[in-house]
């Protein structure tokens, strides 16, 4: 009787511990822990529904990385030297830049120094250049020790993950030169950014530079299958199709959209209109009837049917975005005629970016559209 | 005596008119007790807001149905003193960010901030989160936008955002894609007609069905308005007659006398007098590109098909500068300007064809 109540409370401090640790640990030790009492296992549960599927399923080491097989291989070649070069990391979002520097650094140091040795700094963290010379250089500053507590040897650096770098200054980015260098004893930096135009050639010059692929349309079915499988989620294979095309190779879109999808259909088949729905996508029909009011010649019936979609709060980004795959495949135009109106879609998708009203700048495009359509043809 | 747009708000998810599939599937979502980040978006008068009441009364209980309104104080970094006003409850927190302009940046991040860090005590029977409601979001700086990203994910544990705006063309992708988007489609006509029968009914009145669709009609499908507009016509004449006069607002009359004025003459004169005409409408606070607009739509209804075309094309050009620009006289007149041009020219190529 004693014994097994001091066996419950280990098993409890073994929780809390897990628990304290952080994400990466918990989900390790959640098999462990999984055969504590009933109040305990529900306290997990509850904690659990807090964590967006994107942390959850967050790749746990650099193998995990789907789709990225040049990077992974070069990483884990430097892994095994227990060394890094300067990385520099950029693709489009959601293609898991974030997740290979976090995976790798937990590899580099395990899951209780990763906290010490890396330093993230986000775009929505001040990260001006005071931030650079203070934050950042007292903290590549500092030596790293070769030793961890328990005697067993570490790479004797510290990472410094700048995440969303091309939304740093320039004077920023240029006070962040010299440190580099300087600091290449103790310290990795990792750039990570969606444009490398963005990033000032003096650094970009220091570092690894890797391209990071938008995830093809297999990765992203096989990963979201096994999301669904692990949640107990029914998605048909429709909704599926629908998920991949509208994240466009982005998973973290994918994966968020999913668990909106399912938090929403409790314990029913997701369907493709639901995933349309959460994605603000609008349904082919509306855009098709928006192509014929082009068609009809009057300026009413565009005028009413633009009205409609707007009324219906779909959004005027969405619209053009859809458009613009429409205007491309259809046929009765020309080269010429296309051209024309992507120009005007350019500069209405501009006008929009400003905050320019949006009934106008659809009717302008519109317009346009309509004017193609029906007078060039003569 | 409050308001028929007030006293007839449902406050209940499954009392809600239009939309039932959505208020079931809302209903779902809050029934588990936690719920995402959600963007509530929809053209004005849709019910976004009473979407978001009724959501927060179906989480806490009537509990948030009894509002405050405090005076919050900041400090930017470079010392400027703010002040902004929220309306909140026990629960949640309701802002306009955009009300400081600017500086909305720190009053997301403060804000936010104090209401995530304050841990409910007893989680067992209350929630363990609040929610704050941002509205207008669509008018948020990029600055505030990029600075409410980290936040969210950094408060998700004890704070949940409803964001709330007109059109999701202006939230930049990085927040669209942290919340679970709502869309609150505008009623159709024949709902608003509905709704009005019924909130007369509730008052004891009879509204012809003739003039409850004029109403509607007029409305744009903007409930709000349709419901105003109803009261007003109450106030008016009453019992109602199927043909009575629905009002307008003066400045839509006033605005629409100035279309007919630029119509009726193109010249340097007149154009001296429609400015006149503009700057009376600007110092009566009617937003820039209503005005636009209503110029716009009143404009094209006279003149001939292949012209419009072109209206529209420098209305689009010439608002996009409206909303870039400092000041909006300058704007508008350059469009008068530029009408009266493309009309002139028509009408003496069409005098010139006669010959």
């Amino acid at each position: 009787m004693n014994y097994g109540d001091r066996q419950n409370n280990k098993k409890k401090y073994l929780t809390m511990q897990a628990f304290l640790k952080g994400g990466s640990t918990f989900s390790k030790n959640k098999e462990k822990t999984a055969p504590t009492t009933s109040k305990d296992a529900k306290d997990l549960k509850e904690t659990k529904k807090h964590i967006p599927w994107v942390e959850k399923y967050r790749p746990r080491c650099v193998d995990d990385v789907a789709h990225q097989e040049e990077v992974v291989s070069v990483l884990k070649k430097s892994l095994e030297g227990e060394d890094l070069p300067n990385l520099l990391f950029y693709g489009p979002p959601g293609t898991g830049k974030t997740s290979t520097i976090l995976a790798a650094s937990r590899e580099l140091f395990g899951a209780d120094l990763v906290k010490q040795r890396v330093l993230e700094l986000n775009a929505s963290d001040e990260r001006g250049i005071d931030v650079v010379r203070k934050k950042v250089k007292n903290f590549s500053q500092l030596t790293a020790s070769g030793t961890r507590p328990n005697g067993k040897p570490c790479p004797p650096f510290k990472i410094v993950i700048l995440d969303e770098s091309d939304s740093m200054t320039r004077p920023a980015q240029a006070a962040l030169r010299r440190t580099m260098e300087k600091q290449t004893k103790t310290t990795r930096f990792c750039l990570i950014c969606n444009y490398v135009s963005r990033i000032i050639e003096p650094i970009a010059s220091r570092c690894a530079k890797f391209r990071f692929m938008p995830l093809s349309v297999k990765t992203l079915g096989d990963r979201l299958k096994m999301i669904c499988e692990k949640e107990n989620i029914q998605c048909s294979e429709e909704a599926m199709t629908a998920l991949i095309d509208t994240s466009g190779g982005d998973m973290r879109k994918a994966i968020t959209y999913l668990q909106s999808a399912s938090r929403l259909k409790v314990d029913e088949e997701i369907t493709k209109t639901d995933i349309f729905e959460i994605a603000g996508v609008i349904l082919d029909e509306v855009i098709d009837q928006l192509i014929k009011a082009c068609h009809s010649d009057s300026y009413e019936k565009l005028g009413t049917c633009v009205k409609d979609i707007i009324c219906d709060g779909h959004s005027a980004m969405q619209l053009i975005t859809q458009l613009h795959d429409k205007i491309v495949q259809m046929e009765e135009l020309d080269d010429k005629q296309k051209s024309i109106i992507c120009e005007k879609l350019a500069i209405v998708d501009k006008c929009l970016m400003d905050g320019a009203d949006e009934f106008l700048q659809i009717m302008a495009l519109t317009g346009v559209m309509m004017q193609q359509i029906c007078h060039e043809q003569k | 005596m409050s308001l028929w747009v007030d006293k007839h708000r449902p406050n209940l998810l499954n009392k809600l008119d239009y939309h039932k599939d959505q208020a079931t599937h809302l209903k779902k979502l809050v029934h588990g007790g936690d719920f995402p980040h959600l963007l509530v978006y929809g053209p004005s008068g849709a019910g976004k807001k009473t979407r978001i009441m009724c959501l927060l009364r179906e989480l806490y209980g009537s509990g948030v149905e009894k509002l405050r309104i405090e005076q919050h104080h900041f400090t930017t970094p470079s010392n400027k003193k703010l002040e902004i006003s929220t309306i909140s409850s026990n629960y949640h927190i309701e802002v306009n960010p955009s009300d400081v302009g600017n500086n909305d940046r720190v009053v997301i991040q403060e804000l936010i901030k104090n209401v995530a860090q304050v841990n409910q005590l007893e989680t067992s029977c209350q929630k363990d989160f609040k929610v704050v409601v941002l509205t207008e979001v669509d008018r948020l700086t990029k600055d505030a936008q990029h600075a409410l990203r980290r936040t969210m994910e950094k408060y998700m544990a004890t704070c949940r955002i409803i964001l709330c705006c007109n059109s999701t063309s202006k939230v930049i992708p990085a927040i669209q894609s942290r919340c679970l988007g709502v869309r609150v489609a505008a009623p159709a006509v024949e709902e608003i007609c509905k709704i009005l029968q019924n909130v007369c009914k509730k008052e004891g009145l009879t509204l012809p069905t003739e003039l409850a669709e004029r109403i509607a009609k007029k409305s744009n499908r903007n409930l709000r308005r349709a419901l105003l507009t109803c009261e007003a016509c109450k106030v008016q004449q009453y019992p109602f007659s199927g043909d009575q006069d629905i009002t307008e607002p003066d400045w839509e009359l006033y605005l629409r006398e100035t279309a007919a004025l630029i119509v009726q003459q193109q010249t340097p004169k007149r154009l001296l007098e429609v400015r006149g005409r503009l700057y009376e409408l600007l110092t009566h606070c009617i937003p820039p590109d209503i005005i636009m607009k209503g110029l716009v739509q009143e404009l094209i209804s006279n003149c001939d098909g292949e012209l419009k075309i072109e209206v529209v094309q420098s209305a689009a050009y010439y608002e996009h500068r409206l909303q870039m620009g400092q000041k909006a006289i300058y704007h508008l007149e350059a469009f008068v300007a530029k009408f009266m041009a493309i009309y002139k020219r028509f009408l003496e190529d069409g005098i010139a064809d006669l010959f």
